[in-house]
């Protein structure tokens, strides 16, 4: 079954999308590519397109990310320049996680302590607002 | 190898993490892939069919508007084969086939009540927050070995 992945680079990557394609294009493999802003998509069979991905892993492993996509590459249904411009649906998700990805990176990285956190301030209850108020009032 | 239903479903981040690790991330466009790739196409462009908000009605009552059912016959089947899940906060920008408030009710309420492991998170905001993110995933995906 032909299938279609997303390659991001975290923005912090040493790897660009165009090293990826590059990769592609001098592998054995028989895939289609697609460069885009975030990264390049692949399109090819499953088995090949699975070993592909590990290669491209490889490249870096902590800052390449991959994701499945149900459309495949330029799609007509999907690209952007079929639809009259403006971001096919999707990128807004892909964008959002897109500014996480660097930290993501960051920890995969890292193999040092796991630190430990603050805990997060919780929202006044109602219970005690309403005791702060007797309290000013009286 | 366990499937891990990762949400929100759309999630690079987490289908990554899942996958990296040896386990199967169960994710929408899988099942969207089904619909736009086969070769039988019997409702261009998109093949939505009167099977779909069929499969719908399995999760959501026909009263229910229809868009919650018509992810809902994207996702359910999904929800039913997961054998774990991840589950993140709303970060509040979740679009497309994730964008449906009611939908993710529903969609965390399916699967808190399936009686799977669950890993409730919140998406990071800084680096010492990343790495917890992480090693719980990797701690969680472990366990499930």
């Amino acid at each position: 079954m032909l299938v279609t992945k997303y390659v991001i680079t975290s923005s912090e990557s040493n790897i660009l999308p165009s090293d990826i394609a590059m990769k592609i294009y001098g592998s054995k493999y028989d895939v289609t590519v697609k460069e885009t802003c975030m990264g390049v998509t692949i399109n090819g069979e499953e088995e090949v397109i699975d070993e592909l991905v590990k290669e491209i892993r490889a490249l870096d492993p902590a800052g390449i990310f991959i994701k499945d996509r149900g459309f495949p590459p330029g799609d007509p249904r999907r690209c952007r320049g079929r639809r009259g411009g403006g971001a096919r649906p999707g990128f807004y998700m892909i964008e959002s996680e897109s500014k996480i990805l660097p930290m993501i990176s960051r920890a995969l990285a890292s193999e040092g302590e796991i630190p430990a956190l603050a805990e997060k301030k919780k929202p006044l209850s109602p219970s005690r607002l309403q005791e702060i108020i007797k309290e000013d009032l009286s | 190898m366990a499937k891990v239903i990762v949400y929100p479903p759309t999630s690079t981040i987490l289908s990554d993490l899942v996958a990296r690790m040896g386990h199967k991330a169960l994710v929408v466009p899988e099942a969207v892939r089904k619909l736009v790739t086969e070769s039988k196409i019997d409702s261009p462009p998109l093949n939505m069919t009167p099977e779909e908000p069929k499969k719908g009605l399995r999760y959501a009552a026909v009263d229910v508007p229809s868009g919650v059912r018509g992810r809902m016959s994207l996702i359910g089947p999904i929800i039913e084969e997961a054998e774990a899940a991840i589950i993140v906060e709303d970060p509040g920008w979740l679009t497309g086939c994730a964008g449906c408030s009611r939908t993710n009710e529903l969609v965390r309420l399916l699967i808190r009540t399936k009686g799977i492991p669950i890993l409730d998170l919140a998406y990071p905001s800084d680096d010492a927050e990343a790495k917890v993110f992480v090693h719980k995933i990797r701690s969680f995906l472990e366990g499930l070995n």
